[in-house]
């Protein structure tokens, strides 16, 4: 019976960043915060302890004036599928409460806040850093509360959040489609605040399996690459750049290494 | 010490001793089943009397009285909306239509058009089957896709007369109905318990699967 819902046309949903189209301006950051209920301190000036589930870095190529070069990095959860997509995510492997679990349906990571106990074993085990720890209640000053999104539910303090790719709206669409007698969602019906924020138009989301969504046919761009893809954590977010220096800070390489141009390496592992 | 007694004195043990010891042990095994009992009744009688604070609705209803006035059954007033999301509790504007003005004599439709209706006031209904924040739940596809009736989870409210008392959870919040009645966590319809295993069983049973944390929580 088990194997009959994993039978099921799987959904995979991914997202696709254009760096070169990114200005670094941080709406994805403000959208993502705002839709996600993510909490913030009174003094937010230490940034080791902040929430930031949207997270964008700042890359330089390290060379003198005239070849001076800056590109912007949104960071969000890369919703790792494992090796062959099988869901042993870094830290789903790793949770000891089953707090985060993969989901074969849509290839998202969850993140159960209920469930935790806060032992931040994910967090160690994320190559990416994009997982957070509440060290303290969230406060919401004056009638901020009233402005909760009710679709997301508020974290207490003591457990770790990360992105869930905004899986509220997808809860929410789903829920439109059912009612309307349809099990297939179009790929407008669901899109993260992040990728709806994005004034450059730099964030494409959408289904990697489907051939009618934009980023099935994006993240097979030449100059398309994954975050630490050598690890074999197989992210579900691939960056664009028609920068060789961008793609190649996208992996620990040695000086006389060449810069994998190819997404998929999985064949390096298996 | 009595024992190395006995053995002083060889095989001829003293007698009246050993009825003094006989009645301190019944004494003692009555305190501990009188101490056992009184805890019992307080873990399993009055605790869960005490966990719960008894609350009315602000006016009683009859369902049933609805029930044979509409045309689509519960989904007369219980609506889904175009989005798909589930409306719940009827609003007033829903009410209103029919009760501008009492239809009838009963004191209940009285308190409902003379204090909400006339001051434009939506009803504080207390929901028995809400459930806390995390949880995501879709009437939609529970009712559309799987075709299932409301009375499968929640009843027979449709033919009851009179709304029950709603208990709540002292130290949570949250409804009885949620946490079930049932200290030792019997129970023998879908309606009196709907906590997590709950809906996992029935998932299991009816899909083979509990379903990835995701499909219920948010």
């Amino acid at each position: 019976m088990k194997k009959e819902s994993s039978h099921e046309p799987g959904r995979k949903y991914g997202m696709v960043i254009d760096l070169d189209k990114c200005t670094g301006c941080g709406s994805c950051m403000v959208a993502c915060m705002a839709e996600n209920n993510v909490s913030f301190k009174e003094d937010e000036s230490n940034k080791l302890d902040s929430i930031t589930w949207m997270r964008v870095y700042r890359l330089t190529n390290n060379k003198p004036f005239p070849e001076t070069e800056i590109r912007y990095l949104p960071r969000p959860c890369m919703h790792c599928g494992g090796k062959g997509d099988l869901g042993h995510s870094p830290c789903v492997s790793v949770c000891p409460a089953t707090a985060t679990d993969y989901d074969h349906k849509t290839g998202i990571v969850s993140q159960i806040y209920t469930r935790c106990f806060g032992c931040r074993y994910c967090m160690a085990a994320c190559p990416y850093h994009a997982r957070y720890f509440n060290w303290w209640d969230p406060i919401w000053p004056a009638d901020l509360k009233k402005s909760l999104s009710p679709n997301v539910s508020p974290r207490m303090r003591g457990v770790v959040e990360k992105c869930s790719f905004c899986f509220h709206r997808y809860q929410l669409a789903m829920e439109r489609a059912y009612n309307e007698d349809r099990r297939e969602l179009e790929e407008a019906e669901y899109q993260t605040a992040c990728t709806q924020a994005c004034p450059a138009g730099a964030i494409v989301f959408g289904d990697l399996n489907n051939p009618d969504h934009a980023v099935h046919t994006l993240k097979d761009h030449p100059n398309a690459f994954r975050l630490l893809e050598r690890l074999g954590t197989n992210p579900k977010v691939y960056y664009i750049s028609d920068r060789e220096w961008v793609r190649r800070s996208g992996d620990n390489y040695l000086n006389n290494e060449k810069t994998n141009t190819k997404p998929a390496v999985q064949e390096h592992h298996s | 010490m009595t024992t190395s007694d006995h053995k002083a004195k060889g095989d001829a043990p003293d007698k009246a001793p050993k009825g003094r010891e006989g009645s301190s042990f019944g004494i003692i095994v009555s305190f501990f089943l009188i101490g056992f009992g009184l805890s019992m009744a307080v873990g399993w009688i009055a605790f869960p009397k005490l966990l719960y604070s008894e609350k009315q609705q602000p006016f009683d209803f009859n369902h049933a009285i609805h029930m044979d006035l509409v045309d689509e059954g519960c989904e007369s007033c219980h609506l889904f909306r175009e989005d798909g999301t589930y409306a719940g509790v009827p609003t007033l504007d829903q009410c209103s239509g029919c009760h501008e003005d009492a239809q009838s004599d009963s004191p209940d439709e009285e308190i409902f058009v003379n204090e909400y209706v006339a001051n434009q006031q939506e009803v504080p209904w207390l929901i028995y089957s809400k459930q806390p924040d995390c949880v995501f739940f879709s009437h939609a596809v529970h009712v559309k896709t799987a075709e299932m009736e409301c009375a499968e989870c929640h009843g027979d409210i449709g033919t009851s007369e009179s709304l029950k008392v709603y208990r709540e959870n002292r130290i949570t919040g949250y409804s009885q109905d949620i946490w079930g009645a049932n200290i030792a966590g019997l129970k023998k319809n879908t309606w009196d318990r709907m906590k997590m295993d709950d809906c996992g069983s029935c998932h299991l049973e009816r899909m083979g699967s509990k379903g990835p944390c995701f499909q219920c929580h948010k």
